[in-house]
């Protein structure tokens, strides 16, 4: 209890204190929960991502070996192709458009790829082999865009992973260091507002008893002095035998009000 | 026919010795058993070392140890150069034209590399070695300076060696507008048809052989653009002036191939030839083998047939022919060996 009590915000125990701290308790539950389900919208994204990757990682490499041997393919039956596509190849067809996509409030980049105009070079080896080259292009074209995508998921895979952790490093941080500091505070508040109570009712039972006492040897003092004053103010105490309220007598110098 | 007997007679005063050199150079033509060897390698280096056993003997020998496929190609066809330029130096006319028009299909290729490269501002020697060495000629690197499409056809197409072709089919406006596809395709029929015509002048066993060869050639040509042409914007008007008029189909089958929508109607054209109907009803068999491979096929026929005669010149380019075969089928089977794609390693196409 010592280490915990030690680990309190410094504030002053006040009630304006404690319920500024019970405000900050109830936002600190609130964030706590909000980010705990983001952290777990971000993990069920995460692993739906790593499916994908493992997936795609699988299936690229099987497309890329068919897509090597389809261009051995073009070679064997239309020749050497290569320097005349390098030659005609202005700009290019494939292109990849970044875009964004949000996930519990993270930016994930997207990449999708795109025709970018018509087949620049449609007739290649019309003499012979066109369909091999066309076929080549075919397959090479179905690489890129699962090369795209894997590209993308291991983009989003890495955004994810970062912001994952950051999440949790929050959720952390709310669950174990602010909640129970908040908790400790609002603790010490109380304990601290409940003792000055209980010290205040004790002075004020100290200081009726003191009247009470200061009361009685006044009497004392009128009753030597004279019996029929005495005797008045023995019949007015007759009438209030637990002396004056604490709350009444506006003469009382020792009372704030 | 005592014209024939003649120039049979006087063949090899000239000739002779270079036909027993291309025969020789035939001879050394890997053989099926090779091939058998060939498919069987695990590793490219195996390869390399069957084919040591081979005509081909050590010309791999200064290649550092991981060979790619792109080197053994390259070595390949340094060889089949090595040969057709020492008969090229020790050939006489009329075979000097003949072997000269032989290499005009590689100007034509490289011509159009070089435009193309050209348009596209390439710098000369990055476009130089990619063309093919036998269809290098005085003035191409001249198409790589001029300016503009006016002087490079005046200045230096007109001039090549090919420049009939150019002159007879394509305008100066042409280079601009035309798909170098298209252009390509045009010069070529040009060619064709020009070497077609040479044969027949030479005549004798020649023009029988090549004449067989050639037809085929401008055959598979119309053929295969017109399954090529399906879903281009190449239009039928077009695909029509690409046609090669020197072959069996002229001029009906032609015409109708012109007409042709979809392969099945192509299909039908070749249906009337007894020879393509063979080829079009072998595709698709259990061999997998494609509508090209069986072209290829009957070409490599046709070139074996031309060599059962003698005194002719069809076995220059029938060499030439199954020499480049040979290196495609090398260079398929090395693919598929490094690719380790074993299950269509035997679709190359038999030679002998």
């Amino acid at each position: 209890m010592s280490g915990a009590s030690k680990d309190r915000l410094n504030v002053f125990p006040s009630r304006m204190a404690l319920t500024s701290m019970k405000l900050r308790l109830k936002g600190a539950q609130k964030g706590y929960s909000l980010l705990k389900k983001k952290s777990d919208a971000l993990t069920l994204r995460f692993r739906q991502i790593l499916a994908k990757i493992i997936e795609n990682k699988t299936l690229m490499g099987e497309v890329m070996k068919e897509a090597s041997f389809s261009l051995a393919e073009a070679r064997f039956s239309a020749g050497d192709i290569t320097p005349l596509v390098l030659e005609n190849v202005d700009k290019a067809k494939v292109k990849v458009r970044a875009k964004k996509d949000n996930v519990a409030g993270v930016q994930l980049p997207l990449f999708e790829c795109y025709y970018d105009g018509g087949d620049s070079y449609l007739l290649t080896g019309l003499s012979r082999g066109g369909q091999q080259v066309h076929r080549c292009k075919e397959v090479y074209y179905k690489a890129i865009k699962l090369l795209v995508e894997l590209a993308s998921l291991q983009t989003a895979f890495i955004v994810l992973d970062e912001a994952i952790k950051v999440t949790n490093r929050r959720v952390n941080a709310i669950e174990h260091v602010i909640l129970p500091r908040i908790e400790n505070t609002i603790r010490y508040i109380t304990t601290e507002l409940d003792e000055t109570e209980r010290e205040e009712f004790f002075r004020l039972k100290k200081i009726q008893e003191k009247k009470r006492i200061a009361k009685e040897k006044q009497k004392l003092q009128n009753e030597s002095e004279g019996i029929k004053t005495v005797s008045h103010n023995y019949e007015a105490s007759e009438l209030e035998p637990a002396g004056p309220s604490i709350f009444e007598g506006t003469n009382d110098e020792d009372m704030v009000v | 026919m005592s014209m024939m007997a003649s120039t049979d007679l006087l063949f090899n005063v000239d000739h002779g010795y270079l036909e027993g050199l291309v025969r020789g150079f035939k001879s050394g033509l890997l053989k099926e058993f090779d091939y058998t060897n060939l498919t069987q390698c695990e590793t490219l280096e195996d390869l390399k070392l069957h084919l040591q056993g081979t005509d081909y003997g050590n010309f791999l020998q200064n290649e550092p140890s991981p060979i790619a496929v792109s080197t053994l190609d390259d070595r390949l066809r340094e060889r089949l150069i090595i040969e057709f330029t020492h008969l090229q130096n020790h050939s006489m006319n009329p075979l000097t034209k003949f072997l000269d028009y032989i290499t005009y299909s590689y100007m034509i290729d490289n011509i159009i590399l070089l435009i193309s490269g050209t348009l596209h501002a390439r710098s000369l020697d990055e476009l130089m070695p990619k063309c093919h060495p036998l269809g290098s000629f005085e003035e191409l690197p001249t198409i790589a300076i001029v300016a503009n499409t006016a002087d490079l056809y005046n200045a230096v197409l007109v001039d090549s060696p090919l420049g009939p072709y150019f002159k007879d089919c394509l305008s100066e406006q042409d280079l601009d507008e035309m798909n170098i596809e298209v252009i390509r395709n045009t010069l070529y029929k040009a060619y064709l048809q020009s070497f077609y015509d040479y044969c027949q002048e030479i005549g004798g066993s020649t023009a029988e052989v090549m004449g067989r060869i050639l037809k085929f050639e401008a055959d598979r040509r119309a053929f295969m653009i017109t399954i090529n042409s399906f879903g281009t914007e190449l239009s039928k008007d077009d695909r029509k002036n690409l046609y090669p008029k020197c072959g069996h189909l002229y001029p009906e089958g032609l015409a109708k191939l012109s007409e042709a929508d979809d392969q099945d109607q192509v299909r039908q054209v070749a249906a009337y030839y007894s020879d393509y109907r063979k080829i079009f009803d072998g595709v698709g068999g259990p061999d997998g083998k494609t509508l090209e491979d069986k072209f290829f096929e009957f070409e490599m026929e046709l070139h074996k047939i031309s060599f059962m005669q003698q005194f002719h010149f069809g076995v220059f380019y029938s060499f030439v022919r199954m020499k480049e075969q040979e290196q495609r089928n090398i260079v398929w089977i090395s693919e598929c060996i490094s690719q380790q794609h074993r299950a269509k390693i035997h679709n190359y196409i038999p030679i002998l």
